[in-house]
């Protein structure tokens, strides 16, 4: 795996996990990767991916059946959609609008190239 | 499970290499000692390991008193030096030869790494490369399940495949039980797997923070212009801009640039060291 973003290495991690949920490679209730599996397979120190499951498990995306492994949650999607959701709005929303109104974008220019985007799906 | 207080030692009287060394290490991590050439780094890993004595002062290892080379302390830990001399023999020889050193050689772990490197046991060690060898030393240092285990530059003279298993193998084998110190100027091969970095300048650990604590207190960031930041402690010209290191308040955590760490620690440590006491105080 790549580490190019800028953002610490457990959060990366943590965004993986999200693209996994929300492109439901991963489901509700799933067992996923252990600590060490995840660690080895990354090239990353256990401690570190031992972070990203703390965190996961705050947000209540992730549990722990002790002894057995890590699961997805029940509503470990819906948790992700509303968490990834509002880190899109609070933090990557207004860098696009600051560029937007660098290159003089207009919200109608915009909607009219997301329709065009949706079509070709 | 390393206490070293006040320690001192010089290879020629005039010239000190270590006055007040002071510094613990603990088990479940994966310390980095960084340094410049010179600076002390191989000595004290010497030091730990029982191959040199301290002149005066405290070095306590896993219980024991290394200078002593108890057979108990000893079948505990291992060093890999950057360089070294093997008997002319075969893979399976040695392994034969040394591993009874070693009460919790795991002969299993053995074979699988040897695999993962691709040597074969019957192979001379005299006719393979100075990788191939390094790697040979490796794998017996993770199959001896010793405690402590300490290296000194060991992705020096791997090949790149070799770098990403090797880092699996400290994945893999790393545990809240021991303690792994790893001594180099190649942080880029190994940025992800430490937990702590240290650095030494002219026989003092000027630096001590874990993974976690740097990302609290520190942000690294590449912006355009030095005007658009607050809070900047080290700066450095790049192409388009600068890397930036400055306190972390508003940057949310970033990941750790450990050679623009280790600048900053060499031009102004004072200040760096400031700011990891602000935010312990905060």
């Amino acid at each position: 795996m790549e580490f190019n973003d800028n953002k610490a290495i457990y959060l990366q991690i943590t965004d993986l996990f999200f693209d996994e949920i929300l492109m439901k490679k991963w489901n509700n209730g799933d067992r996923i990767p252990s600590v060490r599996e995840l660690a080895i397979n990354i090239e990353v120190n256990p401690n570190t991916v031992m972070r990203t499951y703390n965190y996961l498990q705050e947000k209540g995306i992730v549990f722990n059946k002790r002894g057995i492994g890590y699961f997805l949650a029940d509503d470990a999607y819906k948790a992700t959609l509303n968490l990834r959701k509002e880190e899109f709005i609070q933090q990557e929303l207004p860098q696009i609008f600051k560029t937007m109104n660098l290159l003089d974008i207009k919200l109608k220019d915009l909607e009219i190239l997301y329709n065009e985007h949706i079509n070709k799906k | 499970m390393i206490k070293i207080e006040e320690l001192e030692f010089y290879y020629k009287r005039k010239s000190e290499l270590f006055q007040h060394l002071n510094v613990d290490l603990n088990e479940g991590k994966v310390y980095g000692i960084l340094g410049h050439n010179g600076a002390g780094k191989t000595t004290l890993l010497k030091l730990i390991a029982g191959l040199l004595f301290p002149k005066s002062g405290k070095c306590s290892v896993n219980g024991f008193v290394p200078k002593e080379r108890n057979p108990y302390f000893l079948q505990e830990i291992f060093y890999i030096p950057e360089e070294f001399e093997f008997p002319s023999t075969t893979i399976a020889k040695y392994i034969k030869t040394h591993s009874g050193f070693y009460p919790k050689f795991d002969m299993n772990i053995m074979d699988d790494l040897l695999n993962e490197f691709e040597l074969s046991v019957s192979r001379k060690i005299h006719n393979l490369s100075f990788g191939q060898k390094k790697k040979l030393l490796i794998a017996f240092a993770v199959s001896t399940n010793c405690k402590i285990l300490l290296m000194d530059e060991p992705t020096n003279g791997l090949d790149i495949p070799s770098k990403s298993k090797f880092r699996k193998v400290i994945a893999s084998y790393f545990n809240d039980d021991r303690l792994f110190i790893i001594s180099t100027h190649q942080v880029r091969d190994l940025d992800n797997i430490l937990d702590t970095i240290i650095v030494i300048e002219k026989g003092e650990v000027i630096f001590n923070q874990t993974i976690e604590e740097i990302q609290n207190t520190l942000s690294f960031q590449k912006v355009k212009n030095l005007s658009e930041m607050d809070h900047v402690l080290f700066s450095e010209k790049e192409f388009g801009g600068f890397s930036v290191l400055a306190e972390s308040k508003d940057f949310g955590e970033t990941k750790i640039d450990i050679e623009l760490l280790y600048k900053a620690i060499n031009s102004n440590k004072e200040t760096i060291n400031e700011a990891f006491k602000n935010e312990h105080n905060n």
